[in-house]
């Protein structure tokens, strides 16, 4: 075991693992967070708290996570490399070992231009692949970039994100070799919509070996609405959706219902392609579904290790 | 290359000149000239907006480059009328601004009237294209030629983020993905495997980041009269 994590436990074990996504608030509130921790507790193995999302100032993924493990739920803090530099990056993470987080997401992060701070200087000091490799020679040589000796163990579950679906599309899975030879333990991708598309990204992976060397996790994200729908497929920076799903989503009598259906339908052909070991539920503003849609999906009880 | 300018909005400049009745106006021959910025038609509407807004112009020119040294004499040949004025208003890049401001015998305000952008590499006629942020070791050698810090939006060292669709970066459809452009350009020459190689972090210190930089070179024209 690296970090002995939840999250680390039940994909080392080989079972189909569930996480989800839990954006922290705009303020303060401690309850806020609490509300989504009690939310998913039973239903997912481990939660992402995300980090200054979209490039929107939201409190911060290490509060975040210390709340939810103050719960018991085994969090898994997001970091992108757009708001800090090395010597906060090392930092952070001292600190949050230091309180009990051992899983960490990799991430480059939105662009500033995405936010409320589009004034803001992007940091951008390393890029996501050279903080896997930071993490990975924390953890492993207990040292900082610096070279530098760390004073104690440094316990981590690497995360990382893929995208299958952006381009060049030839280069993907290049991107993803990438990744784990830099130390990624755990991969969450974008949301899939696209199955066939996903599943021909997969088989690449499995002819590398690639799903071996890391834990695979598929992105899903259910659709609240055709409003929603349109506005992923054209306003999303990474999100494909095909028209036959907005179409879905457009005449629907029951909007939620519908996104509820396909997200299941998606998750049901997810469970059988080789190479994926779970998927990640990212419910943005929608968290209270997630209970249902993993129910659904016959992915309960989550197991105990 | 050229150093790309644009106009500072004409409220922002107002404001400068608050406390200025007399002002004396410098425009470049060079890249401002290009840019249409601070060549002398410019310099001379510029001269007429400020005189129909109060301000008296009591001189102007129009140095060949702003950036090099020969501003110095054009400065003194200049001397009395600028001496005549409250401030000089440059229409001419950062360097120029400095440049002028270096080599004025008796110290006077210098304001900008343009912003400085970028030094723009002219990729077709009148195009120009920020390639390059003077970072202090070039990593072109391993991309293609590219330079990922100014053309991807992200600095990223190990491209493509997510966020590359269709050859344009997610941040605008107007601009292209720099590790598109790269892959692309590697994928022609069949030189796809070094993309497989992970870019070490980079070492900042010899850039902005580590202090003002200076260069001592054997100068060429010291004694210029
Ligand atoms: S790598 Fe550095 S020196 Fe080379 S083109 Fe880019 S900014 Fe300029
Ligand atoms: S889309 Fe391309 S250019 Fe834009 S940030 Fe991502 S890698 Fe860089």
């Amino acid at each position: 075991m690296k970090a002995g994590t939840n999250l680390e436990k039940v994909l080392e074990s080989g079972k189909f693992t569930v996480t989800a996504e839990a954006g922290p608030p705009k303020g303060t509130s401690v309850a806020s967070v609490q509300k989504k921790g009690e939310l998913l507790r039973h239903c997912c193995d481990a939660v992402n708290v995300t980090d200054n999302q979209t490039a929107i100032v939201r409190m911060s993924s290490l509060t975040g996570c210390l709340i939810l493990k103050q719960q018991g739920i085994d969090p898994v803090m997001q970091m992108v490399v757009r708001d800090r530099n090395r010597l906060a990056i090392q930092s952070d993470l001292l600190g949050a070992v230091a309180l009990g987080v051992g899983n960490v997401l990799c991430l480059s992060g939105d662009h500033q231009k995405f936010g409320n701070h589009p004034g803001a200087k992007g940091v951008f000091d390393i890029d996501s692949i050279q903080l896997i490799q930071t993490l990975k020679m924390m953890r492993d040589e207990k040292k900082f970039l610096s070279g530098e000796d760390i004073n104690g163990e440094v316990p981590l579950f690497i995360g990382a994100a893929a995208n299958p679906f952006a381009d060049p599309s030839e280069f993907r899975v290049s991107r993803l070799a990438k990744k784990v030879k830099a130390g990624a333990d755990f991969i969450q991708t974008q949301a899939v919509y696209d199955v066939d598309r996903f599943r021909q990204w997969t088989e690449a992976v499995v002819e590398r070996d690639l799903d071996k060397q890391t834990h695979i996790l598929a992105g899903v994200i259910p659709i609240k609405s055709a409003g929603m729908a349109r506005y992923m497929r054209d306003s999303v920076p990474g999100v494909i959706i095909p028209d036959e799903i907005v179409t879905r989503m457009e005449q629907a009598t029951e909007a939620k219902e519908e996104g509820v259906k396909i997200i299941l339908e998606v998750i049901e052909q997810l469970k059988e392609i080789p190479g994926v070991h779970g998927i990640h539920i990212m419910a943005v503003s929608w968290e209270d579904i997630i209970p249902e849609v993993v129910r659904k999906a016959v992915l309960m009880p989550r197991p105990v290790l | 290359m050229k150093t790309i300018t644009e106009q500072k909005p004409l409220e922002e400049i107002t404001q400068y000149l608050e406390k200025c009745k007399k002002v004396y106006l410098i425009g470049c021959g060079t890249c401002a000239t290009l840019c249409h910025t601070g060549g002398k038609s410019e310099v001379l509407e510029v001269k007429a907006n400020l005189e129909a807004n109060g301000k008296q112009v009591v001189g102007w020119m129009v140095i060949p480059t702003a950036c090099d040294e020969l501003t110095k004499y054009a400065l003194e040949e200049e001397a009395k009328t600028i001496a005549a004025a409250d401030c000089i208003l440059a229409m001419t890049c950062a360097i120029g601004v400095q440049m002028i401001s270096l080599h004025l015998k008796e110290p006077k305000l210098v304001y900008p009237a343009l912003n400085t952008l970028f030094l723009g590499m002219e990729e077709s006629p009148g195009h120009f294209t920020e390639v390059c942020l003077q970072c202090g070791n070039c990593v072109l050698g391993r991309t293609a030629a590219i330079c990922p810090l100014v053309r991807c939006s992200k600095s990223l060292l190990n491209g493509p983020c997510g966020g590359s669709a269709e050859g344009k970066c997610e941040v605008s459809p107007d601009i292209p993905c720099a590790w598109q452009l790269i892959y692309d350009r590697l994928a022609a020459m069949g030189r796809l495997d070094e993309l497989e190689e992970i870019e070490p972090i980079k070492d900042w210190s010899v850039s902005v980041s580590g202090g003002p930089r200076k260069s001592d070179v054997e100068a060429e024209c010291a004694d210029t009269p």
